[in-house]
């Protein structure tokens, strides 16, 4: 049955691909021409009806690993990732009808991919619940926020979108090098996809012994040459990289190591694609965006905001009081998750003001979109995996 | 201050931009396109600036300031996240040590900003309750204007508002104008419009309940903050933890003695490993994984009011499984399963033997047991053996007067000093053998002992840990909650719409307005001039734009082009 999900979820992963194409050539091929020689370009339509397909299919996905399963496919790193991504289709599927804006989908598509492609780094086998989990209002609190950062996220591809068709790259500006920052970021996950699935290719493995930060013996894998090793760490695998420097005992050096590794191979890449376009790479994008009517764009990713954020609200904040209420005794905590659930929360209710009474549309807003689409990812990698508090997920 | 009369007849209060009746701008400015920001209306904030109070009236009501105090608590709220606040530190360990030891000179630095307890520091509950204090004022500021604007707008606006809209056009002579408004009237009904009719103008309304959205929203979150602010109550929040062993019955604090517990068995499940599903995870973790921590609990009440000291009498209530995630709840007064020790030491059962071999004596009849909690101090036989507890360290250590002393009550490390008597000892004048017992230490007092005491038995039981928690304020809190996602829903989810259609002299003059969602309003319109003579409008800030972004090829920027 987990095996069966999971072909589902390949299956949807080649669906979303294709739908990106689909959208790219909505976009791009003008040359299409039917036999009276009137332009006729429908791959847009069809790319929104694979990208449909592509929602079913994950979806199938997730009803049947959680048959499989006994409990919703939320609750570790891996399944809450392909979620989030899987509701980021699933706004999109929804909103397209409304704009129908193919540019969208040629943003939001590859975004959904690279979400779901980072999901799978993560260990995917079946794990089983700790006492803390075992709660419907869990269930419905965690599906809740994923959907409302579903729709949120398609903020993020409107705002990104609005940014690349507007920002003038010919002139280098702190706007240029905010743009090209975030495309780096984006970069910095291919590269790090690539880089775990090259090494587990080649099956990297190198020990080290190290002292905790309590002091005590432990022993760590590197899947990854050791750039940095872990506090007053030892290799005991042969013939593996030694590193040049250690971490200090509270960091997870081999997180650590893997970002560092990431950002490097980011870098890689996005100099190689510098050199092939000799221009910003927004720069390079945006002549494919000329037709793109930024009013409306800038209209449609508020609307995303706007619907997500009730969402978000319930799921992120009232659902998950509820639950902290029932589980941890008290609806509050203070703890780093919940925390940064209202900074993400405060941070969308500072746009809507914006917005509302002091103007900010357009570019303002659109890096705002951006900006919290970067909260809600942060709260999902960095606190989880290093600002480990309650509800980290880490096993 | 006086009040300002419109052409139009009606009074406006002082400050007002646009007439709340017929719209015309009673302040020029020099937009093309109106502020329609609370529909124009006259502000208390706006208008008053003379007195402190108006300063202060001002000050919050300005949703600048609003913003800031949001942003000041988001980045305030991050700081607390960069290290474990002190709630978290690991059990007994002492803030103002942990920081500097753990994270250096910035772990000091943390903790003597206070940035360890940040939460509940004075200038965090200030910058909540200065959002509070603005939710309110500014919440009035412009609830009462808006309201007495939207309810007395008239269907005949004046031209110069009509002009000013973002959607507008106008025509040139037409015949049968009312023919065109009737279909546009059907057209416009069958979306749910809400039609008034004035004249021969229309003027089609849709989703004005939306506008108060916000405003329901702000009540719920000054509700909530409210809820948030009782708990510093004694009365309304109780925060208590018990210890309860298993077969033990204890009292349920703050029940005024009312309330007891008994645990009948507390237990910790474990994941099984040869289980499929998880074999793999189960593997990877390397350490055993918990599937449920149970108290087998059941809730007692008292029939009587006995005389203090006597037993009370205790009547079943109910029974229930506390989990993680499952309470027991009675009255108001929940019990969450929280902590836990396994094999906490009970009792121990001990012999005697003799410590000569040759001695061949019968002892076998002396066998006692000493409870832990509360040891008995004499254990007599019928042979004639006597052993006395002298001394009983549940905890045991050696303090810092090199003296032994126990830690607590909790029998983690018992010692036990016993004097035996033989049957030829008289215990008040003579004295016996003395030696310590403990787990594994058996160590005579008093020179040679001809008698060894012999541990043969050891009971455990476990203990459950449990938080009884009453909380008075969720009630309260639950209203915000609710009432603030009604809000949300109700301003994010519908949108205000305003169709206005004229009949100026044989021209036909349009205008639209949306509170958000603009790209619905322009459907709509497209709908009603579809097949009708009604002009489409234009959307008369993108003119402005495509006139810019012309001048600077494709490369724009429209920032604040458009206000709602
Ligand atoms: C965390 C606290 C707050 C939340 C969650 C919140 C939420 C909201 C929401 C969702 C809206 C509707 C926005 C839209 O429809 O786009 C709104 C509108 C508004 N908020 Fe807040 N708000 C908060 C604090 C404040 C504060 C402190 C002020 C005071 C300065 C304020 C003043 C306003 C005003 C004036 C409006 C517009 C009302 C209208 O359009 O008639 N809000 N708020």
């Amino acid at each position: 049955m987990v095996q069966l999900s999971s072909n589902f979820l390949h299956v949807s992963f080649f669906l979303y691909l294709a739908a990106t194409i689909l959208f790219w050539v909505s976009i791009t091929g003008r040359k299409f021409k039917n036999k009276e020689g009137i332009e006729k370009n429908r791959s847009g339509p069809i790319g929104y009806i694979v990208s449909i397909l592509a929602v079913i299919t994950s979806l199938a996905y997730f009803a049947i690993r959680w048959y499989a399963i006994g409990h919703a496919p939320v609750s570790n790193m891996f399944e809450y990732t392909t979620f989030l991504g899987i509701c980021m289709a699933l706004a999109f599927v929804i909103i397209y009808p409304i704009y129908r804006n193919n540019y969208l989908g040629l943003f939001t598509m590859p975004v959904v991919m690279l979400i779901i492609a980072y999901a799978s780094m993560f260990p995917r086998e079946v794990q089983p619940l700790i006492p803390a989990l075992q709660s419907e209002w869990l269930t419905i609190h965690v599906i809740t926020v994923a959907i409302g950062q579903g729709i949120l996220a398609i903020g993020f591809a409107g705002g990104l979108l609005y940014l690349i068709r507007v920002i003038d790259f010919t002139k280098a500006s702190n706007k240029v090098k905010g743009l090209e920052f975030i495309l780096f970021t984006l970069l910095s996950f291919v590269a790090y996809i690539l880089l775990v699935i090259g090494f587990s290719f080649a099956e990297y493995e190198a020990v080290f012994n190290y002292v905790d930060e309590r002091g005590n013996e432990a022993v760590v894998e590197y899947n990854k040459p050791a750039l940095i090793g872990p506090n007053e760490g030892q290799l005991i695998t042969v013939n593996r990289f030694d590193p040049w420097i250690s971490a200090p005992a509270i960091i997870r050096s081999d997180d650590l190591n893997t970002v560092i590794w990431s950002l490097l191979g980011g870098l890689l890449l996005y100099f190689v694609l510098r050199l092939i376009f000799r221009k910003p790479i927004g720069g390079a994008i945006q002549p494919l965006l000329k037709n793109v009517n930024p009013q409306s764009v800038d209209e449609l990713s508020y609307r995303a905001i706007a619907i997500g954020f009730p969402i978000f609200t319930l799921g992120g904040l009232i659902f998950a009081m509820i639950w902290a209420q029932i589980a941890w005794t008290r609806f509050w905590g203070w703890d780093p998750k919940e925390v940064w659930a209202l900074i993400t929360f405060l941070f969308y209710a500072a746009y809507l003001h914006l917005r509302l009474s002091r103007g900010w549309h357009g570019e303002k807003s659109a890096w705002m979109c951006v900006i919290g689409f970067a909260l809600i990812m942060f709260n999902l990698i960095f606190v989880n995996l290093v600002i480990a508090g309650l509800h980290s997920y880490a096993l | 201050m006086e009040n300002v009369k419109c052409e139009c007849g009606h009074v406006n209060p002082f400050g007002t931009y646009l007439c709340e009746s017929c719209g015309k701008p009673l302040i020029e400015d020099d937009g093309q396109v109106a502020d329609m920001r609370y529909e124009g209306v006259a502000r208390r904030s706006q208008t008053y600036k003379k007195s402190i109070v108006d300063k202060i009236w001002n000050f919050f009501s300005s949703v600048k300031v609003g913003i800031w105090i949001i942003v000041l608590l988001l980045l305030a709220s991050s700081l607390g996240t960069i290290l474990p606040q002190e709630m978290y530190l690991p059990p007994g360990e002492r803030a103002s040590q942990f920081y500097e030891n753990e994270y250096g000179t910035f772990g000091k630095l943390y903790y003597q900003l206070g940035l360890h307890d940040m939460y509940t520091s004075w200038w965090y509950m200030a910058l909540i309750a200065a959002l509070g204090i603005s939710l309110v004022i500014c919440s009035l500021d412009r609830f009462v204007p808006l309201y007495r604007a939207l309810k007395t707008q008239r269907i005949t606006r004046h031209t110069k508002f009509l002009e000013r809209q973002k959607l507008f056009a106008k025509s040139g002579q037409i015949e049968n104008i009312e023919e065109s408004f009737a279909q546009a009237e059907e057209i416009l009904k069958k979306k749910k419009y809400n039609i008034r009719k004035d004249n021969g103008n229309i003027l089609a309304e849709k989703g004005r309940f939306s506008r108060w959205g916000p405003y329901v929203n702000h009540i719920g979150l000054i509700i909530f903050l409210i809820g948030c602010m009782l708990r510093f109550f004694p009365e309304m929040y109780l925060d208590e933890h018990i210890w309860v062993r298993d077969g033990e019955e204890v009292v349920i604090k703050g029940t005024d003695g009312e309330y007891f517990l008994r645990n009948e068995e507390f237990k910790v499940v474990l994941y099984d490993e040869d289980d499929e599903l998880y074999r793999e995870s189960l593997e990877r973790a390397g350490a055993p994984v918990v599937q449920k921590f149970q108290t087998s609990a059941t809730l007692l009440r008292r029939t009587s009011t006995n005389a203090i000291g006597s037993e009370p009498e205790l009547e079943e209530v109910k029974h229930h499984y506390i989990r993680v995630n499952d309470p027991l709840t009675f009255g108001e007064f929940a019990l969450y399963q929280v902590d836990y020790k396994l094999n906490e030491l009970a009792e121990f059962t001990f012999t005697i033997e003799a410590v000569d071999e040759a001695n061949e004596e019968d002892l076998s009849e002396i066998e006692f047991t000493v409870n832990l909690y509360d040891p008995e101090m004499v254990y007599e036989f019928e042979n004639g053996y006597r052993i006395e507890i002298m001394e009983y360290f549940p905890n045991f250590v050696i303090n810092d007067n090199r003296e032994p002393t126990t830690l607590n009550r909790i029998p983690d490390n018992p010692r036990i000093i016993f004097e035996v008597f033989t049957p030829e000892m008289d215990p008040d004048e003579d004295q016996g053998e003395i030696s310590l017992v403990g787990i594994q230490i058996n160590e005579e007092l008093n020179g040679e002992n001809d008698y060894r005491i012999r541990m043969i038995d050891v009971e455990m039981r476990n203990v459950t840990a449990l938080t009884i928690r009453k909380d008075r304020t969720i009630p309260i809190l639950s209203i915000g909650g609710i009432i603030f996602m009604i809000g949300l829903v109700q301003g994010s989810y519908w949108n205000h719409r305003r169709i206005w259609l004229q009949n100026r002299d044989g021209e036909i003059w349009v205008a639209g307005h949306a509170n958000k969602n603009w790209h619905a309003l322009k459907n709509d319109f497209q709908a009603i001039t579809k097949n009708t003579a009604i002009p489409m409008p234009i959307d008369q800030t993108e003119e402005n734009l495509n006139e810019r972004s012309k001048e600077i090829e494709g490369v724009e920027d429209n920032n604040g082009s458009t206000k709602q």
